[in-house]
């Protein structure tokens, strides 16, 4: 599903590379925490899969491509297959709960019959049934996180991306959001979750991927969140 | 592709962005017009060299009595001379189309008509008026030819071309065309600017959708085509300002103004107007295209 080897990646005008020589095979069906502290690579590890930037050295597979290889005009068709949820939700304030998961199809050309029918659907699974015409002011926190891992899970993508998505909310909350991911999980897509929340990896008891100064430093199946130090 | 949806994201996207694309509408179509009518200045000059340099002669004015310049020394012209002058012009076709001879009993009627109500008709007698040859030139511009081959013969006093005083005034005019161009061409590119910044604009006040856009896989026609429509849209309304303009410009200021007052020359007629009016839209929506897309190339990057 993902693959990284031997990934450096250094970004200009800093002398320090935000990952070094990292290698990790994340394989499909899977759920894999992301920790680290800030500044440890956990987003330029995100940002290379989404190929939104390329390695300095090393190469990137996901969902078997070659992301060296693959040209401009093809990054969209990846990132069809690719769900991502971040920590600010990313939802258009202008318009309704329903729009801003249509919005996701509608910009790559599906159907209007299609939305329709999907749309709902989708609303269901995340429990947002009943809010279509909300819009994101009017919604909780938690509320708001679903409605972009609806948008993130409309296209049903083999692979979703969640940047710290229970960072802004509290904990009560968080439990709901990471229910919601596992059982997206469950239903067959692999999540790469980068977090700095404990109690949720601690609990979760999921593999684990340790980061820092830009080096995999543990890589545990069932994995808690750090050791006691 | 959506066509709905597109649509709905310009219409939204001009009236979010309304100051900057009224902007655009008229700098676009302040621009064009002056590009059309620098375009119509030039129409104007090629219709009135047409109808001029059909009418324009080369004048060959023979000695006459009293005549002061060297080749006149002899006096006034010898029947023999004028004989020759006209076998050489005879000689000279094809290049010398028609020849008229206007004697100076000709001259004089003339020359009467044209000052009748001046009193200088009284102080002229039909003597001191030249004669001479009228020649008509296949090619206007050979008339050099004719000019070397008589000006300074012994009994010709003088030889004129008419297109040379028709010529300094269409350099006039093509003085006014090059000014009209060029203000046309530093407006054009103050266009350019103009979009480049209201692009860079639109850009970033539209980077939440354009990125979520990017994140779930829109392709980048997708993603630029509003923008670009955007620009094509608001120019495409600035150049039919400017094709209004002109059509103003033809029907008030040349039909109805200059038309009347100069009954003796020739105007540019509506097929310019046509000509222009389709030049004028292409290179509107077309500098406003490409200077969109080459600023959404960096602003809207993959």
């Amino acid at each position: 599903m993902i693959l990284f080897d031997t990934v450096t990646k250094l970004y200009p005008n800093q002398t320090r590379p935000a990952l070094e020589d990292a290698s990790l095979e994340i394989e499909k069906g899977e759920f894999v925490f992301l920790v680290g502290p800030s500044g440890s690579g956990k987003s330029t590890f995100l940002r290379l899969v989404l190929r939104e930037e390329r390695p300095t050295a090393g190469n990137v597979w996901v969902l078997g491509k070659d992301l060296s290889r693959l040209s401009n005009w093809k990054i969209p068709t990846l990132r069809r297959e690719i769900g991502t949820v971040f920590q600010d939700f990313r939802l258009l304030p202008n318009k309704t709960v329903f729009e801003n998961v249509a919005f996701a199809l509608e910009v790559i050309g599906k159907p209007k019959a299609h939305i329709k029918k999907v749309v709902p659907e989708v609303l269901e699974v995340v429990g947002l049934e009943g809010k279509e015409e909300r819009r994101p002011d009017e919604l909780s926190g938690g509320e708001q996180q679903r409605v972009a891992i609806a948008r993130a899970f409309v296209n049903r993508p083999k692979l979703l991306i969640a940047d710290e998505p229970t960072g802004n909310l509290d904990p009560g909350t968080s439990v709901g959001i990471m229910k919601l991911l596992d059982r997206i999980n469950r239903l067959g897509t692999t999540v790469v979750m980068s977090t700095h929340d404990a109690q949720i990896v601690d609990q979760m008891r999921r593999r684990v991927v340790e980061l820092e100064h830009g080096h995999v430093v543990r890589d545990q199946s069932r994995g808690v969140y750090g050791y006691a130090r | 592709m959506r066509a709905q949806f597109v649509a709905s994201e310009v219409g939204s996207g001009l009236r979010r962005n309304l100051t900057m694309t009224l902007a655009v509408i008229i700098t676009v179509a302040v621009s064009l017009t002056l590009f059309g009518v620098s375009l119509l200045v030039r129409a104007q000059v090629d219709t009135m060299k047409d109808f001029w340099y059909d009418k324009v002669e080369v004048s060959i004015f023979l000695c006459a009595k009293g005549s002061d310049t060297p080749s006149c020394a002899g006096g006034a012209v010898t029947p023999a001379q004028r004989d020759q002058i006209e076998a050489d012009l005879e000689s000279l076709r094809p290049l010398v189309q028609d020849i008229y001879y206007e004697s100076q009993e000709e001259a004089f009627a003339r020359f009467q008509e044209q000052f009748a109500n001046s009193p200088i008709v009284d102080s002229v007698n039909e003597s001191a008026l030249p004669e001479s040859f009228r020649v008509k030139l296949a090619d206007p511009t050979q008339y050099d030819v004719v000019a070397s081959a008589f000006s300074g013969r012994p009994g010709i006093e003088q030889v004129n071309d008419q297109r040379q005083v028709l010529d300094k005034f269409f350099r006039l005019l093509g003085g006014l065309q090059a000014i009209a161009l060029i203000i046309a061409v530093v407006m054009l590119v103050v266009t350019v600017l103009l979009v480049v910044n209201t692009m860079r604009v639109a850009a970033f006040s539209r980077r939440r959708e354009t990125g979520i856009m990017r994140l779930v896989g829109a392709s980048n026609l997708y993603i630029q085509l509003p923008f670009l429509l955007e620009a094509a849209v608001s120019a495409g309304i600035g150049a039919i300002l400017a094709v209004g303009g002109l059509i103003l410009a033809k029907s008030v200021v040349i039909d109805q103004i200059l038309a009347p007052s100069f009954q003796f020359t020739a105007f540019v007629g509506w097929d310019a107007v046509l000509g222009i009016a389709p030049i004028l839209i292409l290179v509107g929506i077309g500098l406003s295209g490409i200077a969109a897309f080459l600023t959404l190339r960096k602003y809207l990057r993959v």
